[in-house]
């Protein structure tokens, strides 16, 4: 049991990874009010962008950068941030003008958030299958493969040498303690692993803690008193999808590391994108329980293939989030208080003149 | 009117106009309101009153003409520009979020740091409750809340953002007596500390007793500006409505009255397991009005929508004594057949009492003689309501003209033209699939013209109505539906004086058709001189029925105050208040 755990959960980590990422942007923008059901194609904008953010910097900008290495320099370090860096910008980018599409149609043309967020999923799908045959186009595959991997970069398998980190192993790999322990390799992760649990640790403390938290959270519950208040309602509708379509952009981007560069079409991820949704209302929009969350979902989704059951009985594994989601939806709506249930004007435009 | 600025007017109107659509919401209105006073701005509903504070308070934006405030030139874009300005409205609907606690609602939206740091307006805030006298828990969700103490919440959350101009809209709406006494020491406290306060109101007695001068508006347009102490609410009704209205309440002797609507021993208790009805019993009589009068929450709703069916799971029974002009409602589920051989067993009569033979006659010509109630069915027939699902009682011709305080959620649908919420009532009716849309637009057209809604075409979405036109619809829609008993509470809250006397006789009328008529009403001079009898609630339980000829104020009152036991010490004092 012990192994099929530790074979299995690096698996489920990076996943749950992607449906975080997706699901800490959903929740900053259905905080604000706007229940954005483009996180699927926004995730496809987003893998879009960080394939072509990295493929930038492998071909234009560090075309020499290695794949493997026997030892591990400041050099490869920064270079390998830098990679970093270009991949999440590009990402969050293109996630963003998914977000500010959707903002427009919705907060400034009032068009109906259901039926302009469905049609960014379409659009987004189009536009990621499309773009990314694209760019894999003639080398491009292999250049993904190889961005696949070097984002892989493991925290495992390295020591710390006298003259700095060192490898023992071809994969690149970076990190400060060795162990063979399958258990221990859930704390040895992609840097973006990290990078998504802390980000969902501070917008949790955004939202709840602090000053735009607290007006953000009133434009979600009832953007009329916080217009009256002295808020600007479209603004804050608008930086919130943005960033969170940014967001679950970068989401995007971590499919195609854990897919490891492979890359077959945008079916698969949208599916996590709609997982995402179920998630941000399991989670009663909350992204520290979205943690535990998108772990258990992840866990439930991928536990099938590790545990060789038959077909049936794996579909029915896989089936089991949604049911969830369906029971805690009725569970918060039947015995849920006020804090636990969506806020307030969720799916609905605020137009101030409106009688 | 002086044309110059002068140095103690506070805020200057001139030639204000705003519309919406086609609708002249203000129009042209120019006027002073100076420093230091309570100005009340009177006028009817969709008068323009709370259009006009709002382009103070930036929720709109004027079409033509200038605000001044404090003698300077300005453009309120938003309410941002308002706080500015150091004006605060509390506006009808509270503008509160439920989620939140009375803090963090107070310092919502404020941007100075020092203001919005916790602890900071934590202590502000309690010396504005020493100063001012009011009492609030500011760690309490909002949803937590009384009416009352949202309202104090909201007035605290414009005095820490130091507003020296106050706009109250509506304020004693939703407040009990004792309430708004408090509120009144409080404004007055307010004023002492050279604050400007408007209040929008159409409550009489409560202009006369507070404000300082009387603005009033009549459809749009400013009609003058008085001194309270020179003028009387005489005076001020004719300004306000432009021509003298009989302020005689029609009420008709009862006549074959019948009992029609048992309530015995009704209890009720939420999901939450307080009780909100406890052992309700009543008779309610064709051709009479019920009052029912109560303070606001003391279970008048529940009441109703319990016998509506609405709210079922309640214990006690709601017997329903049909009249015989009514058919059963099995006789429509039966056949031809069955309905021919029924009246050969003499189950129908004629008017005059010559038995009834359908033999012969074509189902049409049947229902025909049936819907004109020519034909009447033989026996009474009694129900229980509380086995009944909505749908049925409403076919019983138990009709709930509901008007709460949300009144397009209950009854109407905001984004459906007039003739659509008119359909809403007969949407079974029609051939096949097709539904009937000719009545429901004559229907629409009649109430239209009758009880004077404002609109643009019958194809207007309600939502676009102002309130008071609203709830005309409303009820003009229950009240065609010739129900046998009625129900409408607060049918004429937020109505002007017009209006509700529209509505007033046509409740009168509806009792002298034979409905028996169950009135929810918050006025109590309202309540005395329409209303036969009149049941006090308080608390839940039925406190008292008493005459409505020769009842007293003061005895519904206190009734209305009575607490559950003895043993609960009544403050005498505050029971006559």
């Amino acid at each position: 049991m012990l192994d099929i755990l530790g074979s299995s959960l690096p698996g489920i980590i990076t996943l749950s990874v992607v449906f975080l990422f997706g699901c800490i942007g959903e929740t900053i923008s259905e905080k604000a009010g706007n229940l954005n059901l483009g996180i699927p194609g926004v995730m496809c904008f987003g893998v879009v962008g960080g394939t072509l953010g990295s493929l930038i910097y492998m071909n234009l900008i560090y075309p020499s950068m290695p794949v493997t290495a026997n030892a591990f320099g400041f050099v490869e370090f920064i270079s390998y941030l830098l990679l970093l860096l270009f991949g999440i910008v590009f990402s969050f980018a293109f996630g963003a003008i998914g977000g500010l599409i959707y903002s427009f149609l919705t907060t400034t043309l009032k068009a109906n958030q259901n039926v302009t967020g469905l049609a960014i999923t379409t659009f987004g799908a189009g536009i990621g299958d499309f773009f990314m045959s694209l760019l894999r186009k003639g080398d491009g595959a292999d250049l993904c493969e190889r961005v696949g991997k070097i984002y892989g970069f493991h925290l495992t398998n390295a020591t710390l040498g006298p003259g700095g980190l060192v490898y023992d192993d071809s994969n690149w790999h970076m990190g400060f303690i060795s162990s063979n322990n399958p258990v221990a390799n859930i704390f040895f992760q992609p840097s973006l692993v990290y990078i998504c649990f802390v980000l969902a640790i501070v917008v949790f403390i955004v939202l709840n803690k602090t000053r735009i938290g607290l007006s953000l959270r009133s434009v979600g519950e009832n953007p009329a008193t916080a217009d009256a208040a002295g808020i600007n309602t479209d603004k804050y509708r608008y930086l919130a999808t943005i960033i969170g379509c940014g967001i679950a952009g970068i989401g995007g981007l971590f499919y195609l590391i854990k897919s490891q560069g492979s890359w077959d079409s945008t079916f698969d991820l949208q599916k996590y994108g709609w997982m995402t949704l179920a998630l941000v209302i399991f989670t009663v929009w909350n992204p520290l329980i979205a943690i535990a969350g998108s772990i258990l979902f992840a866990f439930l989704y991928s536990i099938p293939s590790y545990l060789k059951v038959d077909m049936v009985t794996g579909k029915f594994l896989e089936l089991i989030p949604y049911l969830v989601t369906v029971v805690v939806l009725i569970f918060t709506s039947i015995f849920g208080k006020k804090n636990v249930l969506p806020p307030g004007s969720l799916g609905v435009n605020y137009f101030r003149e409106e009688r | 009117m002086e044309n110059t600025v002068q140095q103690d007017i506070s805020i200057r109107f001139e030639n204000i106009t705003k519309t919406f659509g086609s609708v002249v919401a203000n129009e042209k209105i120019t006027f002073d309101v100076y420093k230091g006073e309570i100005l009340s701005l009177l006028g009817e509903n969709g008068s323009g009153k709370t259009t006009l504070m709002n382009m103070l308070s930036g929720i709109y934006f004027p079409d033509e003409g200038q605000i001044y405030v404090n003698g300077e030139k300005v453009t309120i874009a938003s309410p941002m520009d308002a706080f500015r300005l150091k004006i605060g409205m509390v506006h009808q609907h509270f503008k509160l979020i439920d989620v939140f606690t009375c803090l963090e609602n107070i310092i919502l939206g404020i941007t100075n740091k020092e203001k919005a740091n916790k602890s900071n307006a934590r202590k502000a805030v309690m010396n504005l409750c020493d100063r001012y006298g009011f009492e609030i828990n500011l760690d309490k969700k909002v949803y937590d809340l009384s009416v009352s103490e949202k309202q104090t919440l909201e007035i605290l959350k414009t005095l820490y953002r130091e507003a020296e101009i106050l706009i109250l809209d509506e304020p004693t709406a939703v407040l009990t007596p004792i309430e708004i006494k408090k509120l009144f020491s409080v404004l007055t406290n307010m004023r002492k500390d050279g604050k400007t306060i408007i209040i929008i109101t159409h409550k009489l007695n409560e202009v006369m007793e507070i404000s300082d001068r009387v603005a009033v508006l009549r459809k749009g347009q400013y009609i003058d500006t008085v001194k309270t102490s020179e003028t009387n609410e005489a005076q001020l009704t004719e300004m306000m409505v432009g021509k003298k209205i009989v302020l005689n309440i029609k009420r008709t002797e009862p006549k074959d009255m019948e009992d029609r609507l048992f309530v015995e021993h009704l209890s009720l208790t939420n999901k939450d397991g307080t009780k909100v009805l406890d052992d309700i019993n009543f008779i309610a009589r064709s051709g009479e009005i019920l009052g029912i009068a109560g303070i606001a929450g003391s279970g008048q709703r529940e009441l109703l929508e319990a016998i509506a069916g609405v709210k079922p799971g309640y214990k006690g029974d709601v017997i329903f004594n049909r009249p015989k002009k009514n058919l059963p409602v099995s006789f429509f589920h039966k056949t031809y057949r069955e309905v021919v051989n029924m009246a050969k067993n003499g189950a129908f009569h004629y008017e005059d009492g010559t038995p009834v033979d359908f033999t012969g006659m074509s189902s049409k010509k049947i229902k025909e003689l049936v819907n004109k109630e020519k034909v009447i069915f033989n026996e009474n027939e009694i129900y229980n309501l509380r086995n009944l699902n909505p749908r049925t009682i409403r076919e019983l011709g138990v009709r709930l003209s509901f008007v709460p305080e949300d009144r397009l959620g209950m009854g109407l649908v905001g984004n459906m033209d007039l003739i659509d919420n008119m359909m809403l009532r007969s949407y079974r009716k029609g051939k096949g699939i097709a539904v009937n849309r000719k009545k429901p637009e004559a229907l629409a057209e009649e109430i239209v013209h009758e009880l004077d809604v404002v609109t643009p075409n019958l194809h207007t979405p309600v939502r676009k109505l102002s309130g008071g036109n609203v709830q005309k619809v409303l009820v003009g829609r229950e009240i065609a539906s010739s129900p046998k008993v009625l129900m409408a509470a607060y049918p004429v809250r937020g109505l002007d004086i017009n209006s509700s006397y529209l509505i007033y006789n046509l409740l009168d009328k509806e009792k002298q058709e034979g409905s028996a008529v169950i009135f929810v009403g918050e006025d109590l001079d309202v309540l005395l001189a329409l209303c036969d009898r009149i049941l006090v609630m308080c608390e839940g339980r039925v406190s008292g029925i008493v005459d409505a000829r020769s009842a007293t104020k003061e005895e519904v009152g206190l009734l209305m105050t009575k607490k559950k036991e003895e043993e609960e010490e009544t403050n005498g004092g505050e029971n006559n208040a």
